[in-house]
């Protein structure tokens, strides 16, 4: 470990966040403000998940990170390596045997469980914001639940497509109460945000923090004609012939021929039982 | 003891641990967590750690008179450096239950910044999962948990997203209860 406070940040900012944090699950989906800080690395690469996951890793933890479902993409790897550096935790890149999953834009297809904190990184923290960009009007919107904006959003989208054509960062409603922005997550993996482990959101730019409790009500919103349907391609895994997890679509020549794997590299390796064919790196 | 006394030996590694305690107390009401590690003058452990984890120089303390004492003053005051204010000024408040009381004094968040609300540690003679039933976030079906007045928690509820969030300590036992939670009997 190199010469660091633990896991990075100073002890006044980390009670800081945890305040916010704290504050963040006694009103579930309601986005917090806090001072978030200049992180060395660039706004969208995770600040806001790196400080919150800065804040709740301990020395004991072991620590997971993905980025659009894989441990091994740049991102998760350069975060992944910076806890390392300056944490000393354990990390894995098993979902079952991480106590922390730093996430970008997925959900594990593993369930996860008591015990388990998913950090997930938010660009925009704000669901109404790309519909009213002045924060002191989203700000009175969610204070008086006034959410009809959003509905319109929705309603036009089917005027316009004839479905809800918003395929990711699809608003949720948590606990009958605030409208959330999940991150943008794909829409297949709403319906697993009602899971046993706690869930943290942090948007470092916009310096917001949110959080879901475990087994809170998280509704994706719809119509009564027009449910909500999760979706994926409709294809199983090249790979390991999953049918029921969410697939990246792979361009696999000039010619546009094209296979379907899945996103959650973790998961698919596992299935196919190969875990540990060369796929880790000598750090850990 | 002196005010130097009482302290975290390792304050980044027993602050994270301690944290993560009263995360999981907080998103799981009901659930009861076991902390170490601090000990203020006249306050039990439980309450010593979260002082000591969730408190500084930016956050206003409130001291009940039962706990407001010239050591724990000066103990908060070396360890912390936490301004005492009155209850209206009060982002944390430390006391027993009656003390701690009236609960309107304090700053219950406005509808636009519900989180501006104070947060209370609570010091109680004992901490079971008995007594009063919790549903809500954070509880797969129900909880129980010895509270001093469950009423109080049904008024607090009422005011939701507005409200107060509550720890109880208990030697070095503790349990949160968010606004969040719904209190019967």
């Amino acid at each position: 470990m190199d010469d660091y406070n633990f896991a990075y940040l100073d002890e006044e900012t980390k009670r800081m966040i945890r305040r916010a944090i704290l504050k963040g699950v006694a009103i579930p989906g309601y986005q917090v403000p806090f001072a978030s800080r200049e992180m060395p690395m660039p706004y969208g690469w995770g600040t806001g998940g790196v400080q919150v996951s800065a804040a709740c890793l301990t020395p004991e933890d072991c620590f997971k990170v993905i980025d659009q479902g894989a441990d091994d993409t740049t991102n998760a790897v350069s975060i992944r390596k910076f806890f390392e550096r300056t944490a000393g935790v354990a990390t894995t890149e098993r979902t079952a045997e991480a106590t922390v999953i730093q996430t970008r834009h997925r959900i594990p297809e593993t369930a996860l469980t008591e015990g388990q904190i998913l950090v997930y990184q938010v660009p925009i923290p704000e669901p109404l914001r790309f519909l009213e960009p002045r924060e002191t009007e989203t700000r009175r919107m969610h204070a008086l639940e006034d959410y009809g904006l959003m509905h319109v959003k929705l309603y036009e989208d089917i005027a316009r497509h004839g479905e809800i054509a918003t395929a990711y960062a699809y608003p949720v409603k948590v606990e009958g109460r605030y409208v959330m922005d999940p991150s943008p997550i794909p829409k297949f993996d709403n319906p697993k945000m009602e899971m046993a482990a706690i869930q943290l959101f942090g948007a470092g730019r916009e310096q917001r923090i949110y959080a879901i409790p475990p087994y809170s009500q998280v509704v994706s919103l719809d119509f009564e004609d027009h449910p909500f349907v999760p979706g994926k391609a409709p294809h199983d895994c090249a790979l390991c012939g999953a049918s029921d997890t969410y697939l990246d679509e792979i361009i696999t020549d000039d010619a546009g021929a094209r296979m379907y794997v899945c996103s959650d590299t973790d998961y698919c390796a596992g299935r196919r039982g190969d875990y540990c064919a060369g796929r880790r790196g000598e750090a850990i | 003891m002196s005010a130097l006394d009482g302290g975290f030996a390792d304050a980044p590694a027993e602050a994270s641990r301690a944290f993560r305690a009263v995360l999981e107390a907080m998103a799981r009401p009901g659930r009861i967590e076991t902390v170490t590690g601090a000990r203020a003058p006249g306050l039990s452990v439980a309450a010593s750690v979260v002082l000591l984890t969730l408190v500084d120089g930016t956050t206003p303390v409130f001291l009940a008179e039962d706990v407001d004492r010239p050591a724990l003053r000066q103990w908060l005051a070396f360890h912390t450096g936490a301004p005492v204010v009155a209850r209206g000024a009060a982002m944390f408040a430390l006391g027993g239950w009656a003390a701690l009381g009236p609960l309107a004094a304090y700053p219950q968040g406005s509808p636009e910044y519900p989180d501006r609300s104070a947060s209370l540690i609570v010091e109680v003679e004992r901490l079971e999962n008995a007594g009063a039933r919790l549903t809500g976030p954070g509880i797969e079906a129900e909880a129980r948990l010895t509270l001093p007045d469950p009423e109080a928690h049904r008024a607090n509820r009422a005011t939701f997203p507005l409200g107060l969030d509550f720890i109880f300590c208990a030697g070095s036992r503790m349990a949160g209860l968010p606004r969040s939670t719904r209190v019967e009997g």
